[in-house]
């Protein structure tokens, strides 16, 4: 393919700019492209899987569980304002506060984050959507349904109760957490692949789905933080499955992960919580930052000061963040050493942190500063922050934190880091981001008597709490009795917060009044210079017009002529001649266009899949195992037919012109294929939540000094067999793989065949070393952690085989040939991360005991 | 390998010294968790930890210099100033030099940090 070298005005192909003939132009491609992106209409809106459909719901459901979360935080404000007090029992208070923590945490802050990207995005890097908008809709509808399955709980009495980080032994106990811990574990285990979903979507979105000419260098500082933080999440949200798993087992079936008695460990459990939990808050907190980073140069009418500089920091945090975790755990009596680890990564974070906000101000006093109600969100917010990020430093010091640990000292904290750093920031983008979704401003004034309310009603209400705390009041208790120097600081905390909730409703109003007689806004309101305000008021749903070569990282600012050229189609795809929706795969460094993809269009697939995978889990809860067993089929039937009708669709031509002479390709496969980028991303954090219950076995191990009791074990022949059988497997997918290239369709069959028989003996053999040798999971932990391992192996092991049989069909329906082969290379890079799980699973559970 | 630009150039130099970092880190922590559950008090178990972290940390600054010399060199040896936002291939090229570089210098510091509890407790818990 040709690299495009001629830029936008010289196209000698297009009819002259205003000719009648380019009028009649741009209106039948306006006809063509408005009709491929047509959102439908009556009961069938609901099966949209555009970015602009999916992305509002998102983040309009976010909030929706925002504010249900919030009045739970008001009734226990109201609870505390007075000492000894009885709005609400014990054990309403319990499930309050765990619902609270549980639903900001894992339905608002982390959702919304993915909301607002999906809706932003891909306007941002001019392309019509995101790569894969069914996945979207299907995270979006799996979080709707298990956020409500949460949500839900507390009006049946049954809403989990034992703190939003469920620590056993009190969690695991039946009588004290009754169904609730179960329905947090799977109800979030749901939302949780929904999370991952948007991961992959977001880091292919960024990576591949620029403009042409958008260079590494030049993209918007938004996607550089929407890479990282979805590249956190890969990292993050797997241990927390990880732990899930093995938290599940001991609840259901008395499987002692953390049960001392049993040699099982509490700990356990939070390392892995918090090894989700630390680069959580920072997963909240950089698109939060990365909002900021977008309004600030808007508001300073120039460019950020720093550039690479917020670069360095969005790197540097990702990563320092995930050596933060113990610091949740500095009470816990682990080896002093080890705490001071974390300590000093601790204050390390501190550097890149203070980078972003020093770049802030820099670019601040570079400018000739405007302050709108984003702006004052935005530094507003940014003020909250710093006090909450001091107090970290406080408690980052391990001493410290045993005076403060488990008081409202640390409540303030976490509420000014979060609230400073997540709520105002998103506000603050609500505000400056309205007019890209409804093609209306939201009312200024209502803006600033929202935030007002909002910055001192917040003050007002945590500010004390450090005192509170350092007073001596622990978090998490229903009352407290009088006289011990905490009344009047919790009644300024209670009307504190109500100020803080009114300020709240006033945005929501201001967000949800009619606005029917109000006036479109101008074009690109704020003027700003990123591409997103490239969008007519109203926008349309195809997004962008036609795809600009871009020169700038402001390129509104820089290319004069580029909204007009977009508008008149006379960027890439300005058409829509097949009636398909279509959008740019560009390369990763250079944004090179590589490939003209096909995008697929509203289905009402994703929602049935997403029904029925949540079927699985809420059946699961109740110990319906029949119901569970029937999602299960229903689930993988809808997931057969998606995959089948909706993926590797075979083009009816290889090319296509998009525009200035460039003719793109709309096939491709291997590493060229966003497929083949989804299914790495999505086995990178597979391969994270193996490798935590890895983490689990040799954490028993070093915690026992006869960690392998003797005789005991699941010996070393079985598990070699179903090493050697699996690896065997893989070689006959490669080779597989490798005849497909070669043309020969009978021995590829053959060598599918093959594969699938042995993958099948390979899981019964690993099955049967633990089986034989009689390892009871519930007697000791030794043996649980053994069966886990072998589970997590087979159950892969049972996915490949649906992989390898769905390609044997797909080759039988002649739909996977050798042009057509992108199921064959996306299943062979499914089976290098297979082979690797089978060797280290059976190689530890075979082999460690001889050795250690 | 398939993240690559024009003279097969990738993504994930510039991931190089926080990588390092996380490394160091893991392997730090690790190592010395393991030496206080297994410890006795009267062998040198914990010692040789500290010392192993001791080396393990001069092994990660080197790699660290090493892949700020070669940032330096894409960056250009300071020749050209930021902010690097022209649309070719040798600005991108000088942004990502010099965003490595500054990753290093976070990550050094990180290192050193990272490594000072080491140095400084003679004892698993004090």
């Amino acid at each position: 393919m040709t690299a495009p070298t001629s830029d936008i005005e010289a196209r000698p192909t297009l009819p002259e700019r205003d000719s009648p003939a380019d009028l009649e132009r741009r209106r039948t491609q306006e006809v063509r492209l408005r009709k491929a992106w047509e959102t439908p209409s009556g009961w069938h809106y609901w099966t949209a899987v555009n970015n602009t459909e999916v992305g509002v719901w998102y983040t309009a459901t976010a909030f929706a569980f925002m504010l249900f979360a919030g009045v739970l935080a008001l009734i226990m404000r109201a609870q505390l304002a007075v000492p000894e007090n009885d709005l609400v029992s014990a054990d309403f208070y319990n499930q309050a506060f765990t619902l609270h923590g549980t639903v900001m945490m894992f339905l608002f802050s982390v959702p919304i984050f993915e909301a607002v990207a999906i809706v932003i995005l891909p306007q941002m890097l001019g392309a019509r959507d995101l790569p894969f908008p069914r996945l979207s809709a299907f995270g979006f509808w799996s979080f709707v349904l298990g956020g409500v399955f949460v949500c839900g709980s507390i009006f049946f009495n049954a809403a989990p109760n034992t703190g939003w980080f469920m620590y056993p032994p009190l969690a695991t106990d039946e009588k004290q957490s009754g169904i609730g811990a179960d329905i947090w574990l799977l109800g979030l285990s749901f939302i949780e692949v929904a999370s991952i979903a948007a991961a992959v979507e977001l880091i292919v979105g960024t990576l591949k789905c620029r403009p042409p000419g958008m260079r590494i260098n030049l993209i918007p500082l938004f996607a550089w933080y929407i890479l990282i933080v979805a590249g956190m999440i890969l990292f993050a949200f797997p241990p927390l499955i990880a732990g899930d798993i093995l938290f599940e087992m001991e609840r259901m079936f008395d499987w002692p992960f953390f049960d001392p008695e049993r040699r099982g460990d509490p700990l356990l459990w939070q390392h892995l919580f918090w090894i989700f939990g630390h680069p959580e808050v920072y997963i909240v907190f950089l698109p939060a930052i990365a909002l900021i980073a977008m309004i600030v140069p808007t508001f300073a009418q120039r460019p950020i000061v720093g550039y690479s500089w917020i670069v360095l920091a969005a790197v540097g945090t990702g990563f320092l963040s995930f050596g933060l975790w113990v610091h949740h755990m500095f009470a816990t009596g682990l080896p002093t050493i080890s705490l001071a680890f974390f300590s000093a990564a601790s204050e390390a974070v501190v550097i890149p942190t203070g980078v972003q906000i020093f770049v802030f101000i820099a670019t601040l006093l570079a400018g000739r500063v405007i302050f709108a109600v984003p702006m004052l969100f935005a530094t507003g917010g940014l003020a909250i922050f710093v006090i909450g990020g001091l107090t970290g430093v406080m408690v980052a010091l391990a001493p410290f934190d045993w005076q403060a640990h488990d008081t409202y000292f640390v409540v303030a904290h976490l509420h000014y880091v979060l609230i400073g750093g997540m709520l105002f920031p998103i506000t603050a983008g609500i505000y400056y981001f309205y007019p890209l979704v409804s093609g209306k401003m939201l009312s200024m004034r209502l803006g600033k008597i929202g935030f007002w309310l909002m910055f001192v009603g917040f003050n007002v209400g945590f500010l004390p709490m450090h005192l509170t705390g350092l007073r001596g009041m622990p978090r998490r208790v229903f009352t407290y009795a009088d006289g011990l120097g905490w009344d009047w600081l919790n009644l300024v905390s209670t009307v504190g917060a109500f100020i803080f909730a009114a300020g709240v409703l006033v945005v929501v109003y201001d967000v949800v009044r009619p606005k029917g007689r109000e006036p479109y806004a101008a074009r690109n309101p704020w003027n700003a210079g990123t591409l997103e305000w490239l969008i007519g008021m109203p926008g349309e749903s195809w997004g962008v017009r036609s795809v600009p070569f871009i020169k700038s990282r402001y390129p509104l600012w820089d290319q004069p002529d580029l909204i007009r050229d977009v508008d008149e189609g006379r960027g890439l795809l300005p058409d829509a001649e097949e009636g398909k929706r279509e959008t740019l795969v560009t390369s990763v460094l250079d944004a090179e266009p590589i490939q003209c993809l096909r995008v697929p269009g509203n289905a009402v697939v994703p929602m049935v899949a997403a029904f029925t995978l949540g079927g699985v889990f809420i059946a699961a809860t109740f110990k319906l195992w029949i119901t569970t067993l029937v999602f299960c089929v229903a689930f993988l039937a809808a997931l057969i037919y998606w995959l089948w009708t909706g993926t590797s669709v075979i083009p009816e031509k290889t090319e296509k012109h998009v525009g200035h002479g460039l003719v793109l390709p709309i096939y491709r496969s291997g590493p060229a294929s966003i497929g083949w980028w989804a299914m790495f991303i999505t086995m990178v954090g597979d391969a994270t939540a193996f490798a935590s219950l890895v983490f689990g076995y040799f954490f028993y191990w070093t915690i026992h000094a006869d960690f392998v009791p003797e005789g005991a074990g699941p010996g070393v022949l079985w598990p070699m067999v179903a090493m050697g059988l699996l690896v065997a497997a893989w070689a006959a997918t490669l080779a597989a793989r490798r005849l497909n290239t070669a043309g020969r369709a009978g021995a590829v069959r053959l060598s599918l065949a093959v594969a699938t028989v042995l993958t099948v003996a390979g899981g019964a053999a690993g099955l049967w070393g633990p089986w034989t040798t009689n390892l009871d999971p519930t007697s000791d932990v030794y043996p649980a952690i053994v069966w886990i391992l072998v589970i997590w192996a087979v159950v892969h092991a049972g996915v490949a085989v649906i992989m390898l049989l769905y390609c044997l069909a797909r080759s039988l329906a002649g739909r996977l040939t050798r042009e057509w082969d992108i199921d064959m290379a996306n299943v062979a890079l499914y089976w290098h991360f297979m082979a690797i799980t089978a060797v280290v699973t059976f190689g530890v559970v075979g082999l460690f005991p001889v050795v250690g | 390998m398939f993240i690559h630009g024009g003279r097969n150039e990738t993504l994930w130099p510039l991931i190089g010294p926080p990588a390092v970092w996380a490394i160091h880190f893991t392997a730090s922590y690790v190592w010395a968790a393991i030496a206080c559950a297994k410890t006795t008090h009267e062998d040198a178990i914990y010692l040789t930890a500290r010392i192993g972290i001791g080396v393990m940390t001069v092994l990660a600054l080197a790699a660290i210099a090493y892949a700020s010399y070669h940032a330096w060199r894409v960056w250009g040896f300071g020749r050209y100033e930021p902010p690097h936002a022209d649309d070719t291939e040798e600005d991108r090229r000088r942004f990502l030099g010099y965003a490595t570089l500054l990753l290093a210098a976070l990550s050094a510091v990180s290192v050193i940090f990272v490594a000072l509890p080491a140095a400084f407790i003679p004892e698993c818990t004090w």
